[in-house]
């Protein structure tokens, strides 16, 4: 289990984490939800070991990762994919791909993997030697799905995957979401805009707000709440 | 001007510019990575000719020894340059890294002037380099051919270990964006310390090289090459490995060939490459091969 306790972050004078806590079991779907600047991306951020500033505890299976550089959050099998992408548009598919197993060393287990991405991502087969820059909006995002899949997480954590993605495509992110959970048991922790989505897919589900966990339930929980109703699921 | 003589002169054009070409790589791969213009990198260059002097007069080492010692001993001073001098600063201001590297630069010259004191020296030279071999009325020194030769092979090394290998790709990836390379797994930190290796590795590849051809060293021996191996990394599109390289061999050509068909020129010989530079950066800033560099924020 990811348990994140009384997390703060600060950036300069802002104040813009203030005592989160929150948990993510094995092999659940957990969403953080908020409007921007609630502090989403800062809480991944930090977890990930991207942010310097920072109090509290960050316990992985027991383990503290507060402290741990990225590089040893990935070896500790937590894997972001940051928001916007963030693909490598001068390198090919595969070369992103590889990227994203970049810590690992068990080639069999790369090439496994690889091939279940194939399997995933159809597209990302027949572009493979295709520069990432090339790609439409939504293969990217495919391709940043397949990324984050080859450091082969137990933990992977998706930075709004949704975002500025047409309807179908967004609808086929989400089943992504659903398979590589059932299917490998990784533990996803999302966060997303579209909380409706977001809401309908997790177990259990986190509102933000400045800073501040101000709810949290089983997704149908929340979906049925009348606050987050009204504050993010327009009406 | 026979057709013989038009050889010779390319050939030394090659000499010259595999020997910019070699320096150009380090300028360009660390300016790729970290936008940092090193200015430490001609001092690199000098003290790899120093180290395989040294290793031959003070410690008899057989002179490919000696080259092998001062390459890899270049390479980690390299190393270490950027883990005193750059590293601390990667979160500063960029200009904060820039200025380290001028005081690194003026650091190591003067370093450099105690220990072996100014006074330009000779260096050995292997014999067999000196022995010309006459092709029709061409007359060539091996070192001639030794030099670009070896700058292809280091070249060819270069190209496999970029684009063929793991840290070649953690390279290409940091290059482009750091925090994003850093979630893959990327030991950024690492992969900036192997490109100062490789870079002054090939820096002083060049100065030893240099010091066959020119044999004389002195501690400021690495600045006007320096200076005119940036431009050709400017030339060629700064960032860009394959820009270096042609920029590097385009201003050796440019050189000899303007002094060898306009003989007067020859007092403005130095001159060439930074009436190039002023031309690239009016007509086309992005030199040759080189994309568009968003500035990091
Ligand atoms: N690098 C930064 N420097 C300064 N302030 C930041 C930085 N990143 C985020 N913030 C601020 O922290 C707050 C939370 O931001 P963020 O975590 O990105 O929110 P969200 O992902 O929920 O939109 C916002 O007020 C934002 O302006
Ligand atoms: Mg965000």
């Amino acid at each position: 289990m990811l348990k994140i306790t009384d997390l703060h972050v600060h950036y300069g004078g802002i104040h813009a984490l203030k005592g989160v806590s929150l948990e993510v079991p094995q092999g659940k779907i957990v969403t953080l939800i908020g409007a921007n600047g609630a502090g989403k991306s800062s809480t991944l951020r930090a977890i990930a070991g991207l942010v310097k500033n920072k109090k509290g505890s960050i316990t992985y299976n027991g383990r503290e990762l507060l402290g741990l550089n990225p590089v040893e959050v990935v070896k500790a099998g937590i894997v972001m994919a940051p928001e916007g992408r963030r693909i490598f548009p001068h390198l090919t598919v595969m070369e992103n791909l590889h990227l994203g197993a970049y810590s690992r060393d068990d080639k069999d287990g790369i090439a496994a993997d690889l091939a279940w991405v194939f399997e995933l991502f159809p597209r990302m087969k027949e572009r493979q030697d295709q520069k990432g820059g090339t790609l439409s909006g939504g293969e990217q995002q495919m391709l940043a799905l397949g990324r984050a899949i080859m450091g082969k997480p137990q933990v992977v954590m998706l930075d709004e995957p949704s975002l500025g993605l047409a309807p179908l495509v967004v609808r086929d992110v989400f089943e992504i979401i659903k398979t590589i959970n059932q299917e490998r048991g990784m533990t996803v922790l999302l966060v997303e805009q579209n909380a409706f989505a977001a809401l309908k897919v997790a177990h259990q589900a986190y509102v933000l707000e400045t800073g501040t966990v101000v709810l949290e339930g089983t997704g149908e929980q929340l979906i049925a709440d009348q606050r987050v109703c009204q504050a993010y699921l327009g009406g | 001007m026979t057709p013989e003589m038009f050889i010779q002169h390319a050939l030394n054009s090659l000499t010259l510019g595999s020997l910019y070409a070699l320096i150009a790589i380090g300028y360009t791969m660390v300016y790729g990575i970290l936008r940092l213009i090193n200015f430490a990198h001609s001092e690199i260059f000098m003290l790899g000719a120093y180290f395989v002097f040294w290793g031959v007069s003070l410690f008899s080492l057989p002179w490919p020894l000696a080259v092998a010692a001062s390459i890899v001993f270049t390479a980690g001073l390299g190393i270490m340059v950027d883990r005193i001098a750059y590293r601390p600063l990667r979160d500063a201001p960029r200009i904060s890294a820039l200025i380290s590297s001028i005081g690194v630069s003026f650091f190591l010259q003067n370093v450099a002037i105690v220990f072996f004191q100014a006074i330009p020296r000779g260096v050995y030279r292997p014999e067999w380099m000196e022995q010309p071999w006459i092709v029709g009325a061409v007359r060539i020194l091996p070192i001639t051919l030794f030099v670009p030769v070896l700058s292809v092979l280091f070249m060819l090394g270069l190209l496999y270990i970029v684009y063929r290998t793991k840290t070649g790709l953690g390279m290409r990836a940091i290059s482009k964006d750091i925090e994003t390379s850093y979630l893959m797994g990327v030991n950024v930190n690492r992969v900036i310390a192997i490109t100062f290796g490789i870079g002054s590795g090939l820096a002083a590849a060049s100065g030893i090289m240099w010091a066959l051809r020119y044999p004389q060293i002195q501690p400021m021996m690495g600045t006007i090459p320096g200076f005119k191996a940036f431009i050709a990394a400017v030339f060629g599109g700064i960032g860009s490995i394959q820009g270096a390289v042609v920029g590097g061999v385009v201003l050796g050509f440019i050189e000899i060939m303007t002094v060898a068909f306009f003989p007067d020129l020859a007092g403005y010989r130095d001159a060439f490459a930074f009436i190039l530079l002023i031309g690239v950066l009016l007509f086309k800033p992005t030199g040759l091969f080189g994309a568009r560099v968003e500035d990091k924020v």
